[in-house]
C-alpha cells in the first residue's frame, strides 16, 4: 500500500517549553484504520494538528501524499487541506443555521466546487452513509450518532486522502459509538488513510493498528486486534 | 487557492444576518437612521428649492419696483403724482402700478375700539392693476371692480386680514369715520410681502373719501427681462425730474433668489449632522462584526480546517459588514424617502426626490460598511486554524 500520510522526527514545543510532542516518526498509508491512544495530555491533539496541517512543527516535516508540506505558506496549506484531508471533531461543528444537506456541502466550498455541484456531491454521500431521509432536516433535530455521521459526511464529501478524527465518538453512548466506527472502517476499506484519537480502548481495540503515546512520545506501534 | 464565488459570499454573509437577527437588524437600523436623516435633507431641500424656484418661474424675475429714498435731513419723500404715468412711457415698460401708503388712515373692526390700537395693519391705497402686474391671487371674495374702486370697498392683505379677524369677504371695518366693505382677501404676494399686512383701498376711493393727494410710496413695473438694466438707468429721472437723486429702484425677486442660497448653509449643517449619525451607525456595525469574530472562533477554525484561506475568511467577514450596512443603506433611503414625501405634502410642494441621492447614499453605506468590517475581518481572519480542534 502507498503511504499517503507520514511525519518524521516531529517535535512541537509550546511557549513555556512544554514538549507536546518530541520525535515523533510514523507512517500510514492509504486504507489503513490507524487508532492514537493515550492519556490526557499525552500529546494526541497536538499531533493530529500537525498531521492536518493546522499548526506547524516546531522541526520535523509532516508529509501528505509524499508531499512535504512543512515548508508551504498558509495559503497552500489551505489548498492540501481543502483537497487532501477531512476532520471529524468531538462537538460536531455543525451549522444550526443551515440543513443537513447543506452543512455537509460546506466541505466542498473551499475547494472550488459550484454550489449546485457540491449539493449534488453532498446528497450522494449523505444517501451512501445512510442519512438520505435526513436532507433537509437541521442538524440539532438529529441523534448525536446521525449528528456525527453527518459531519463525518461532511468530512469525506471531498474525497479526501486522509481522515483525521479526534475524539469521534467521545460525546456518544456505545451503540453510537460502534455505528460511528463501524462507517469510519468502511471509509477506510474503500482507501481513505483513517486516523482516529481515542481513549478508549475498545474502540481502539476494532482498528487495524495503535499507536500509544505517552509524555509526547510514541510508546507502542502495533497492529492488533481483528483486521 | 480557489477564490469564493461571489454568490457564496453572498449566501455566507446572509446566514451571519440569521444566525443573530435582532443584532443584524438593530445595527442596521443604526446606519438607516443616519441615511434616513441625510436622504431627507437633501429631499426636503430639493423639495423647498423646486417650490421657491416654482414660484420664480410664476411670478418672473422681472418686477421692478421704484421707491422714494430718505432726503438729505433723512425726511421720508414721496414720489410725484405724475411718477405713474411717466414710468408707463418708457418704452420697455409693459405694466406699471403704483401705490400710497396712507400713514394717517387705520382701520378697526368697529367703532368701539380705542383709535390707535390698530393691529399693526397699513392702509394703502392702489391702482387697479396691481395685482395683474404682481401676478398676484385672491384667496377668498374678489380684487376691486372697476366701481368698487370709487366706493368704500376694501381687499385686504393675507396677514391683514388675520390681524383684523377677518375670515370672510362681507364684513365691514371701520376707518376714517365710515364703514368700509371687505370685498376680498389676498393670498400672499411673494414680491410685494410688504402689502400682506395692508388694508388695500382703491385709488379713487382714497381721493374721494380719504383725502389722499396722489403722491406715491412705491411703483411697481413690468420689464422685459432684457430691458431690465436699461430701463433701471432712466428710471430715476424718469420718476422724479427734479430730484432724481431721491429714487431707489430694487428688483423684488431678488430676495427670493437669495433665499435659495441662504438655505443652502443651514441644510449643509443638517447634512452634517446627518453624517456624524451615519458614523456612529458605521461603529455600530464594526462593534457588532467584532463581537462575532470573537464569538466565532470555533465556525473560522472550522472553516480553516475545510481549507478556507484567510482571505477567505477575512472576505465573510467584510461580505456580513457590507450586507448588514447596506441593508441599513437601503432602509434608510426608503425611510428618508418617506419622511420627504410626508413633509413635501405637508409643505404643498412640489415633490423632487433626484435619483442620486438615494444612489449616493446607498453607495455611501456600502463605504461604511467596508470600512466598518475591516477590523473585524482582519481579527477574525487571524483566528489560528486549531480552533477547532482545541475546543476539545
Ligand atoms: N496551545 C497550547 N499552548 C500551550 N500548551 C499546550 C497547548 N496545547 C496543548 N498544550 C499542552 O501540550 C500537552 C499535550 O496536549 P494535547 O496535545 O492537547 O494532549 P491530548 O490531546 O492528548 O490530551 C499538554 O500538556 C497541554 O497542556
Ligand atoms: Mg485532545
Amino acid at each position: 500500500m502507498t503511504t499517503v500520510l507520514e511525519c518524521r522526527a516531529l517535535t512541537r514545543t509550546y511557549p513555556g517549553d512544554v514538549q507536546a510532542l518530541v520525535d515523533v516518526g510514523l507512517e500510514v498509508a492509504a486504507g489503513e484504520f490507524v487508532a492514537i491512544l493515550g492519556r490526557s495530555g499525552s500529546g494526541k491533539s497536538t499531533l493530529l494538528n500537525l498531521l492536518g496541517t493546522l499548526d506547524r512543527p516546531t522541526s520535523g516535516s509532516v508529509l501528505i501524499d509524499g508531499v512535504d508540506v512543512t515548508t508551504m505558506s498558509d495559503r497552500e496549506l489551505s489548498g492540501v487541506r481543502a483537497q487532501k484531508i477531512g476532520f471529524v471533531f468531538q462537538q460536531f461543528h455543525l451549522s444550526p443555521l443551515v440543513s443537513v444537506l447543506d452543512n455537509v456541502a460546506e466541505g466542498l466550498l473551499y475547494a472550488g466546487v459550484r454550489h449546485a455541484e457540491r449539493r449534488r456531491r453532498a446528497a450522494v454521500v449523505l444517501e451512501r452513509l445512510g442519512l438520505g431521509h435526513r436532507l433537509s432536516y437541521r442538524p440539532h433535530l438529529l441523534s448525536g450518532g446521525e449528528r456525527q455521521r453527518v459531519a463525518i459526511a461532511r468530512a469525506v464529501v471531498g474525497d479526501p486522502a486522509v481522515l483525521l478524527a479526534d475524539e469521534p465518538t467521545g460525546n456518544l453512548d456505545s451503540v453510537n459509538s460502534a455505528a460511528v466506527v463501524a462507517l469510519l472502517r468502511e471509509l477506510a476499506v474503500t482507501g481513505t488513510a483513517v486516523v482516529v484519537i481515542t481513549h478508549d480502548h475498545e474502540v481502539a481495540a476494532a482498528m487495524g493498528r495503535q499507536i500509544e503515546l505517552r509524555d509526547g512520545r510514541v510508546v507502542t506501534n502495533a497492529a492488533a486486534g481483528p483486521r | 487557492m480557489s477564490r469564493l464565488a461571489g454568490t457564496d459570499l453572498v449566501r455566507l454573509a446572509g446566514r451571519g444576518a440569521r444566525g443573530h437577527p435582532v443584532r443584524f437588524l438593530l445595527s442596521a437600523l443604526g446606519i438607516g437612521i443616519g441615511v434616513a436623516a441625510m436622504v431627507a435633507v437633501a429631499g426636503i431641500t430639493q423639495s423647498s428649492k423646486a417650490e421657491l424656484s416654482n414660484l420664480l418661474e410664476a411670478l418672473g424675475t422681472n418686477v421692478l419696483k421704484v421707491y422714494p429714498t430718505a432726503d438729505l435731513r433723512g425726511r421720508p419723500s414721496m414720489l410725484p403724482r405724475t411718477a405713474a404715468p411717466m414710468l408707463g412711457s418708457i418704452g420697455p415698460v409693459t405694466a406699471v402700478s403704483g401705490l400710497t401708503v396712507l400713514q394717517s388712515e387705520a382701520a378697526y373692526r368697529s367703532p368701539y375700539v380705542p383709535s390707535g390700537q390698530t393691529s399693526s395693519v397699513l392702509v394703502t391705497s392702489v391702482s387697479t392693476d396691481l395685482l395683474a402686474t404682481l401676478r398676484g391671487q385672491v384667496a377668498d371674495g374678489h380684487w376691486f371692480t372697476a366701481t368698487e374702486q370709487r366706493y368704500p370697498a376694501v381687499v385686504l392683505g393675507w396677514a391683514a386680514a388675520r390681524r383684523l379677524g377677518v375670515d370672510a369677504p362681507g364684513l365691514r371695518l371701520w376707518m376714517h369715520q365710515q364703514w368700509w366693505v371687505v370685498v376680498g382677501v389676498l393670498r400672499p404676494l411673494p414680491l410685494a410681502p410688504e402689502l400682506d399686512s395692508s388694508v388695500l383701498v382703491g385709488g379713487s376711493a382714497a381721493q374721494d373719501y380719504l383725502g389722499a393727494d396722489g403722491t406715491l410710496s412705491a411703483v411697481y413695473l413690468r420689464v422685459p427681462e432684457d430691458q431690465l438694466g436699461p430701463v433701471e438707468r432712466v428710471v430715476p429721472p424718469t420718476a422724479s425730474p427734479e430730484h432724481p437723486e431721491l429714487v431707489g429702484v430694487s428688483r423684488p425677486s431678488d430676495a427670493l433668489a437669495a433665499k435659495l442660497v441662504a438655505d443652502a448653509t443651514l441644510n449643509r449643517l443638517l447634512l452634517g449632522l446627518a453624517a456624524i449619525g451615519l458614523l456612529v451607525g458605521g461603529i455600530g456595525v464594526s462593534n457588532t462584526m467584532i463581537i462575532a469574530a470573537l464569538e466565532r472562533r470555533p465556525e473560522i477554525g472550522l472553516r480553516r480546517a475545510l481549507g478556507a484561506t484567510r482571505g477567505q475568511i477575512a472576505a465573510q467577514f467584510l461580505a456580513e459588514s457590507l450586507v448588514m450596512a447596506t441593508a441599513g443603506g437601503v432602509l434608510g433611503v426608503l425611510l428618508g424617502d418617506l419622511v420627504t414625501v410626508v413633509y413635501a405634502q405637508v409643505q404643498g410642494w412640489p415633490l423632487s426626490l433626484p435619483l442620486w441621492v438615494s444612489g449616493a447614499a446607498v453607495l455611501l453605506t456600502v463605504l461604511v460598511g467596508a470600512v466598518a468590517g475591516l477590523y473585524p475581518a482582519v481579527k477574525a481572519c487571524r483566528v489560528p486554524p486549531t480552533e477547532a480542534l482545541s475546543s476539545t
